[in-house]
């Protein structure tokens, strides 16, 4: 096919865990903290279908746990199997991170095997919830420890580079680098809101296949309502990442932008095309928006991607790839406060009119599960091709970083496999779980409902 | 001294995973071979209980390992990194069969012969691949021309050595398992699962003395200078072969099955350590030694102190995850249902 190249083959594989990783990844650190605003609001609503609900959340969780830990586990041995040289590099600068974060995994490991096998051993409700506690913070801990990481590699900060090799270490510094504040809140925000939606587009969709049942519709109603809240939040941190890539990696922002000369007054393109010779048709332009999402206001100057040697830049097409991001935050944000206001009954609130368990809304809703996953690999993807042709930003490029091994293309078959039967069977076995075992049968059988109530 | 505190963590950290991790992959070929001599409902049931809160923090001690690893010696990354390519993805494509499975499993799976089979063989494979790690820091296997690492893979295939150490890997797994099994068989009141258990115990425990014995034989060859070490601290392995004698009469005896258990605890130790204090300063000989490869000073103490910091959590919450399921009477017995 093409000749054999450990640096392609290398990003190819590394791609392709990474974005598999993820789809569990972003799961698993949302998941606990739905889990956990279930059973509280069993508890303190006294009402069994919000602990039910945590329950079988719970159930379904495990599967994605496990596929998140061995996938995660892959990456973690993958990252200096594939890329030998830029681990030795963060060894030195960011092994603390690194570190911490398998602390904040082991912890919520430890948790989360109590937490399942103690349902109903402790008297006390309370004692339970209790247990969730830690598996939140470590799911989130762990989130925040490997994005610093990442971090790093998009604003590398607290060492000294003396003839290309990393002197005078700063592990804290490294740790809390100029990225760190926007791009960690960002994704874990985005991974509730992900979840969210998730959980959100189970209930909707059961209540679309004619299940009328009030449990689907409390478990709507409060995905929704956490839904609207990480969605707002979602776009407040947002507008502050355009700030910190203007300010340190600008030539992303004007990649993704497709800002070419550098301006003031610089408008926002939304959707169209690239012509071969950068030219841009068919797009939208906000005028003056560029600048203010940058700085804040329109006399903002935005640095264009003529500024910057052509061998250092990221390939264009990330454009695309931070529209879809965005696009899929806004409809997340617009259905969720829709729903939410249908639902909110002041006689100000000019919607609640509308009915947000119609078919329609549903559907909407429905469809912003798998939308929600698409945008949070769609932003992965543009923050980590937007930062070609580096792996340590301005210090190490992804080529002198790779492997020389000669098996990487045999490595990257055998892991596709893998993938593919992972993934497959994961989607059957959590089918199969709620099809063949659905919550009406399961409120009988826990006493919570008679028969055909 | 940033080196040595490192290592220290580091060996510590592996011999956690070798203990654990041998547990859960001797349970797998038990509990395949239960269900082909339909012994399923003497030993399958103990297994399981004890498995499912755990199998999730055994994954954690090798990734600690690994990481850990690259923090304290990041030199570690670049040599191993290369030469592992092929080893390293096989384990890797057998752990993440093996623990997803497991998940997968506790949904109506767990009764297939095919799953089962899968899951009682990865469970000695993957000690098998994981062990060549070892076999290859001891030299011999990698090749250092000019920046470019290579695995010699052929050398790996007819050495001795490293054909004794899949062995001894297999065998110890199948050992420590039983013996463990065997405690908590004893200790959940179910008598025909303690006699299975005790009698693979007796079973496996000569043949993982006979290849920790055909280890210095084999070693002898391969790595004298290191062979020559070992002899000079042979009280380590006598204590550890005193250790061994120990548990196998309390098992013969079905005594204290539980103190039994943690002499085999202090056998590998005693093997363990001792091997790896010999080891040193090398990490891969003779390439690679802890002195030349240590991380900056900075580096080397916030791992320290982040390492403390999670001790502080870690230890207490094992510690109720063991008196939760481990030491509760009432769980291993299943009296309690939950889930």
């Amino acid at each position: 096919m093409f000749e054999y190249d450990p640096v392609l083959y290398s990003r190819i594989l590394t791609a392709i865990t990474l974005s598999f990783h993820i789809i569990f990844a972003t799961v698993g650190v949302g998941a606990p903290l739905m889990i956990a605003i279930a059973e509280w609001m069993g508890i303190k609503r006294n009402d069994p279908h919000y602990t039910l609900l945590a329950r079988r959340w719970a159930r379904g969780f495990v599967v994605v746990v496990a596929v998140g830990v061995v996938t995660g586990t892959a990456i973690g041995l993958q990252l200096s199997l594939l890329w030998p040289n830029f681990m030795q590099a963060a060894g030195h600068t960011i092994g603390l991170p690194l570190f911490m974060e398998v602390f904040a995994f082991f912890f919520e490991a430890i948790f989360l095997g109590i937490y399942l096998y103690t349902w109903d051993r402790f008297k006390s409700k309370m004692k339970h919830f209790l247990l969730v506690i830690p598996v939140v913070i470590g799911a989130t801990a762990s989130a925040f420890f490997i994005t610093t990481v990442n971090g790093f590699m998009n604003t590398p900060y607290g060492f000294d580079l003396v003839d290309g090799v990393l002197t005078n270490v700063s592990p804290l510094q490294a740790m809390f680098n100029p990225a760190t504040p926007t791009k960690v809140s960002h994704v874990i925000i985005t991974c509730y809101l992900t979840t969210a939606f998730i959980l959100a587009a189970i209930a909707a969709f059961k209540l679309m296949r004619g299940s009328n049942h009030i449990y689907h519709k409390k478990a709507l109603h409060m995905t929704m309502v956490t839904g609207a809240v990480f969605a707002i939040a979602t776009a407040a941190i947002g507008d502050l990442s355009g700030k910190f890539l203007h300010e340190y990696q600008p030539e992303k922002l004007a990649a993704a932008e497709w800002h070419f000369e550098t301006t003031s007054e610089a408008p926002l393109v939304l959707g169209g095309v690239l012509t071969e010779d950068n030219e841009v048709n068919y797009a939208l332009e906000i005028p003056y928006a560029l600048s203010i999402l940058a700085g804040g206001t329109t006399g903002e100057e935005v640095i264009g991607l003529n500024e910057f040697p052509e061998e250092e830049l990221p390939p264009l097409f990330v454009h695309y790839l931070f529209d879809i991001m965005v696009f899929i935050g806004m409809y997340l944000l617009l259905v969720s406060v829709a729903f939410v206001l249908m639902n909110w009954h002041n006689r100000f609130n000019p919607i609640k009119r509308f009915n947000g368990f119609s078919n329609k809304m549903l559907w909407a809703i429905a469809a912003g599960g798998p939308i929600a996953m698409l945008g949070t690999q769609s932003g992965w993807f543009f923050a980590e091709i937007g930062r070609q042709p580096w792996i340590i930003n301005g210090v190490m490029t992804v080529s002198e970083a790779a492997t020389s091994s000669q098996h990487v293309d045999i490595m990257l078959v055998l892991f596709s496999i893998l993938y593919a039967i992972l993934g497959v069977t994961s989607f059957i076995v959590l089918r199969r779980m709620f099809k063949h075992y659905p919550v009406e049968h399961e409120l009988v059988e826990r006493g919570i409902e008679r028969e055909g109530a | 001294m940033i080196e040595y505190i490192g290592i220290t963590v580091l060996w510590i950290f592996l011999y956690g995973y070798l203990i654990i991790a041998s547990i859960d992959f001797g349970a797998g070929f038990y509990s395949f071979y239960a269900k082909m001599t339909d012994k399923k409902h003497t030993i399958r049931q103990v297994i399981d209980r004890y498995l499912s809160p755990v199998w999730e923090v055994t994954n954690v001690f090798l990734v600690f390992f690994f990481v850990g690893l690259i923090g304290f010696f990041p030199a570690t990354a670049y040599y191993y990194g290369t030469a592992l390519l092929v080893p390293g993805t096989v384990a890797l494509i057998l752990l993440a069969i093996r623990g997803s499975f497991y998940a997968f499993a506790n949904y109506g799976a767990r009764e297939n012969n095919f799953y089962l089979f899968l899951y009682g063989l990865t469970g000695l494979f993957i000690p098998a691949s994981l062990s060549t790690v070892l076999t290859i820091s001891e030299g011999g296997f990698i090749s250092v021309e000019g920046g470019d690492v290579k695995l010699l893979m052929g050398e790996l295939f007819t050495s001795p050595y490293s054909w004794t150490v899949v062995l001894l890997a297999i065998t110890s797994v199948l050992f420590i398992s039983a013996s463990f099994l065997t405690f908590y068989a004893k200790r959940a009141g179910d008598r025909d699962a303690h006699e299975l258990m005790r009698k693979f115990t007796l079973i496996w425990s000569g043949p993982t003395i006979l290849f920790s014995f055909l280890i210095f034989v084999t070693l002898r060859n391969h790595n004298a200078e290191h062979f020559n070490a070992m002899l000079e601290i042979r009280w380590i392995f006598l204590f550890s072969l005193l250790s061994f004698l120990t548990a196998v009469s309390l098992i013969y005896k079905r005594k204290r099955t539980g103190i039994a258990f943690i002499f085999v605890c202090f056998q590998f130790a005693f093997a363990f350590f001792g091997y790896g204090y010999t080891h040193l300063p090398y990490l891969l000989y003779p390439h690679l030694t802890i002195y030349e490869n240590v991380t900056s000073p900075e580096m080397g103490i916030a791992l320290i102190m982040a390492f403390i910091a999670g001790l502080m959590l870690l230890i207490p919450s094992l510690f109720l995850l063991l008196r939760l399921f481990i030491f509760n009477v009432e769980y291993a017995r299943g009296e309690k249902k939950t889930y």
